[in-house]
């Protein structure tokens, strides 16, 4: 891997505040500033930002692109309304995931999507790939000029709505709205990866950091922290939101993943359809649950899940969990000892450890839906 | 630079010994625990325990990494943190201290002087720690 990695526009402002960088999908981010435990209990107790810039946009327009996009992706796009955005799943035809995404509706004939940063180069081959010839809907890459950033916690309302030129309440969960915030234009997304409020600002990569010093700025008095790469993922972990790479690739389906709420088959056809509709009627082999272990370790991915010291699934995600206090994680089980209470055991070092099936999330989701 | 204590001798792993009579305390660095982040879980052996210099002993865990620890000196565990598990920040918060790990009754002198001085320590991190 001698490909140089890539750089966010914030990439100065973390290193002068001290962060931690690492390579991650191919770019150079913050893991952490402050420490992962403190910055996650930041983001659940007050309010934290994170440079998501790295993820990919794509736009795609055109009289034909919803079209287009309900042949590519898994969920319904003609059942999204302008504003509004939509979780989805691009398969391949075996029905096993290329990416997970957000597709977001500007216009009656124009979307974006947002995709995660290691996929990029591969999701803008598969859409372009599939985009049937005739049809007439154009793809944009616009990656390299989009800057993201994330303001998650229960002051992110407040803070964000400090720095708006609008009523940001008004904008319902899973919908958006473009406006300026600290004077910079931005689509304000109230959406995230976190199981709190918040929003995601999408602006020009250009007005990035003036867009994260006003926030730091007026975050203060809201207790206002950078959150790196660390605490996204245990946020995340303890929401049980997958996250490709780890928990979802090329190799699991999406209805074992636990997607299949975003899997639409009556809309019509898309690629992995028949697959998916085969795999739904034989029902799942396996199922991805949340397990919490109840002897003292961390599970961690790729560990083997044993029942009665026979190996029955894997480990995709695992972590101490600082808002539940415990060790949990996300594994793949054999479907019938999926049910929550199911008592398991992960192999950590040689030794088996006992754990158990539990309820999802982790940690209760505090997502404004209104 | 991290806070490297004159009267320990240190591993290039980055755990320090500290000579207590003829007993040998351990633990992790401060720049270990600063490298690893903040630390999540602490295995370590049962008091009674052979363990061998240079051989892992136990696990430190943090958000992110696994790693082994690794004894300076030979011999048998007569002590072992027993908080440390249900309180595995403490290897953060004061890692030459609350944050020991065990104690070794050594099976001989020679380990003790293949570790570092803490001057040798504090060169080999300037460059680069590995």
């Amino acid at each position: 891997m001698d490909t140089p990695l890539k750089r966010t526009p914030l990439y100065e402002a973390h290193v002068k505040a001290g962060a931690r960088m690492v390579p991650f999908g191919g770019w150079e981010m913050p893991v952490q500033y402050a420490g992962i435990v403190e910055e996650h209990r930041a983001v659940r107790g007050a309010v934290g930002l994170f440079d998501v810039s790295h993820m990919g946009e794509f736009e795609v327009a055109g009289p034909h692109a919803c079209v287009v996009l309900q042949s590519l992706t898994t969920n319904d796009v003609a059942a999204l309304a302008v504003g509004q955005v939509q979780y989805s799943v691009l398969c391949y035809p075996n029905g096993t995931i290329v990416d997970d995404l957000t597709v977001y509706r500007l216009a009656d004939d124009r979307f974006m999507l947002t995709v995660n940063a290691a996929n990029i180069d591969k999701d803008w081959a598969h859409v372009n790939e599939y985009t049937e010839h005739g049809k007439d809907a154009r793809w944009t890459n616009v990656a390299a000029d989009t800057g993201l950033i994330a303001v998650q916690g229960p002051r992110a309302e407040a803070l964000v709505g400090r720095l708006a030129d609008q009523d940001v309440t008004k904008i319902g969960y899973y919908r958006f709205a473009r406006g300026r915030v600290g004077g910079v234009p931005a689509l304000i997304s109230r959406t995230g990866y976190t199981g709190e409020d918040g929003f995601e600002l999408y602006e020009k990569a250009a007005d990035t950091a003036r867009l994260w010093a006003a926030l730091l700025g007026a975050g203060h008095g809201d207790g206002v922290q950078r959150i790196g790469l660390g605490a996204r993922d245990t946020l995340r972990l303890e929401m049980k939101y997958a996250l490709y790479g780890n928990d979802i690739d090329d190799t699991t389906n999406a209805l074992e993943a636990g997607l299949g709420w975003v899997v639409k088959p009556a809309k019509g056809a898309f690629i992995g359809r028949e697959a998916l509709e085969k795999i739904r009627a034989e029902g799942v082999r396996r199922k991805l649950v949340g397990i919490e272990m109840v002897d003292k370790a961390v599970a961690r991915h790729g560990y083997p899940v044993l029942k009665d010291g026979r190996r029955v699934g894997v480990v995709t995600s695992g972590s101490y969990g600082p808002s539940v206090d415990k060790y949990i994680a996300m594994a793949y089980v054999e479907a019938p000892l999926a049910g929550v209470g199911t008592e398991l055991a992960v192999e950590v070092r040689g030794a088996a450890k006992a754990a158990r099936v539990v309820k999802t999330p982790f940690h209760p989701s505090r997502v404004k839906k209104a | 630079m991290s806070n490297i204590p004159k009267d320990l001798k240190y591993t290039r792993e980055h755990e320090w010994a500290k000579a207590e009579g003829d007993r040998v305390r351990v633990g992790i660095t401060a720049y270990a625990q600063e490298q690893l982040g903040d630390v999540v879980f602490v295995e370590l052996p049962k008091v009674g325990t052979k363990v061998t210099a240079k051989k892992p002993f136990g696990v430190v865990e943090s958000v992110k990494a696994v790693s082994d620890l690794f004894a300076p000196v030979s011999g048998e565990v007569v002590e072992v943190n027993g908080e440390l598990p249900n309180k595995p920040e403490t290897v953060n918060q004061d890692p030459y201290g609350k944050g020991w790990m065990i104690v070794v009754k050594p099976s001989s002198k020679a380990d003790w002087d293949q570790l570092l001085t803490a001057q040798q320590y504090e060169e080999f991190l300037k460059q680069g720690g590995h």
